[in-house]
């Protein structure tokens, strides 16, 4: 009997993690001692970052999707469907359509992100967001013919995706509207629900100065209890109201329900050990990448660092030594500053980030990063 | 572990939790509470004997005491 490794989530963490294990357990594999499965609910693979420049017009959402045959390891047994239900005591798992094993040995969840505007009244029907590709498309036809009025970005929740994404739209956008001759009439004003501008104090301390500088409005200790879509008012919890022409936000977000079906964690956020990724509560089940609740950001990076982890534990097991390898809370991000300059943060669990100037050289970095991506993807860099 | 101070209606642990990860627990629990209820929440990172107080002020929600235990702080927030 072979052993039976289930991936579910085909985004940046589970594919890294597919063509890794393909790699590592080539011979097992070959042998037919392993069988490695990656579920994922759609036959693309989606590169999210690129929906930040699609709003400014500089990309189209179709750049950030390819199709996961084109990048999947032949080893590996990819199947389009979507689990539905996970029993981690029978170690049993259902799919929506029925394809794909039903039991397996070693499951690892990569389910990522799923947005919920319905969270705060009003948001889904009044706010623009960036964070999907119909939001980023949709945000578009209103930024790009946008010209005078009041646009306030609102961090409605944490923890969201790539931290830094917010404070990059709002330094775009100054640099853009100010490019284009039109930043005198158009008023910026970013919201974030604690008393500082981003979560990690380092990062809210090098950013804070650049947006006084740059005009951008800040609300702090914002937390947005509902938006009143006629009166165009976003208002907080903490008793103050914005007046908006445009509303941008980056919405509550969770992860998926079967996972808090399963008990593995509330929110759908799986409660992991942040340093071996393995479930606190089930066996043979690990998280990774947006999905495993670790503490560190929900970024691409930290999924392609952690299923580097995770495949070489799972090698590990399957050949029966000691696993050794451990996450680090290693993050890596570029943080756009303007239309033509970006900063760079490196940090882990023990050292706090220090961003680096910001340069043109590292906005070009960034946009390099953005085409190579897809070797990541593929498991080649 | 000292006694409960209050008898809370909620516990959020977010032991463990990086900031801001703990005060946006608490202002989740907050959200979904009743007027009245009084909301415990743990945690052991040290930002948040400034960041829930300053909190609890800007909000108006009252922070009934902090107490510092073993493995971090404990934290009573009535809803106002
Ligand atoms: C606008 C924006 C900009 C960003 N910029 C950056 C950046 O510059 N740098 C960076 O490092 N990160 C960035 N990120 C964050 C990054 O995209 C995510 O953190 C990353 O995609 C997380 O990878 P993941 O594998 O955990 O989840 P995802 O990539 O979201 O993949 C999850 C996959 O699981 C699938 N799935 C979910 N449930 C099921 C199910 N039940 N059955 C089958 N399949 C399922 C989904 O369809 C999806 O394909 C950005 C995100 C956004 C939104």
């Amino acid at each position: 009997m072979s052993e039976e490794i289930v991936i579910v989530g085909a985004g940046t963490g589970g594919s890294v993690l597919a063509n890794d294990l393909a790699e590592r357990l080539a011979t097992e594999i070959d042998d037919g001692d392993v069988h490695v499965t990656l579920v994922n609910d759609g036959p693309d693979h989606v590169y999210k970052p690129v929906w930040l420049y699609v709003p400014f017009g500089k990309r189209e959402s179709a750049d950030g999707r390819r199709p996961l045959s084109e990048l999947v390891d032949d080893r590996v047994d990819l199947r389009i469907d979507r689990v539905t239900d996970i029993d981690t005591d029978a170690k049993r798992i259902e799919h929506r359509d029925g394809t794909g094993p039903t039991e397996y040995d070693h499951l690892v969840l990569a389910t990522g992100s799923t947005l919920a505007p319905e969270e705060v009244p009003g948001l889904a029907e009044a706010g623009y967001n960036f964070y999907s590709e119909d939001g980023a498309e949709a945000l578009r036809e209103q930024l790009l013919s946008f010209t005078d009025g009041h646009l306030v970005l609102s961090v409605v929740g944490t923890p969201h995706m790539c931290p830094a994404a917010p404070l990059e739209f709002v330094f775009m956008a100054d640099a853009w509207f100010r490019e284009r001759g039109l930043r005198d009439d158009v008023e910026i004003t970013y919201t974030y629900p604690v008393n500082r501008v981003h979560g990690n104090p380092n990062i809210a301390e090098w950013a804070r100065p650049k947006m006084d500088e740059r005009d951008i409005g800040v609300e702090t200790f914002f937390n947005a209890e509902e938006v009143d879509p006629e009166a165009q008012v976003i208002s907080s919890m903490e008793g103050t109201d914005l007046e908006y022409d445009l509303l941008v936000d980056i919405p509550p977000h969770r992860g998926v329900d079967l996972i808090e079906e399963a008990g593995l964690g509330d929110r759908g956020w799986v409660e992991v050990d942040k340093h071996t990724l393995e479930a606190e509560h089930a066996e043979n089940v690990y998280a990774l990448g947006d999905t495993a609740s670790t503490g560190v950001p929900n970024a691409g990076s930290v999924a392609h660092y952690q299923a580097g982890v995770v495949g070489q534990r799972l090698a590990s097991h399957i050949r029966g030594y000691p696993a050794t390898e451990t996450y680090d809370g290693k993050t890596l991000c570029f943080i756009e500053t303007g239309m033509d300059e970006a900063s760079f943060v490196e940090f882990d669990y023990e050292n706090p980030p220090s961003p680096a100037p910001p340069s043109e050289k590292l906005h070009w970095s960034k946009l390099a990063y953005n085409e190579a991506y897809w070797l990541t993807a593929r498991g080649l860099l | 572990m000292s006694e409960p101070a209050y008898d809370a209606d909620k516990t959020v642990d977010a032991r463990g939790a990086a900031c801001p990860g703990p005060l946006m627990d608490l202002i989740g629990a907050i959200k979904s509470a009743d007027s009245g209820d009084i909301v415990q929440l743990l945690s052991d990172n040290e930002q948040s004997t400034t960041d829930v107080p300053e909190w609890a002020e800007e909000s108006g929600n009252d922070l009934l005491e902090l107490v510092e235990t073993d493995d971090g702080y404990e934290f009573y927030v009535e809803k106002a």
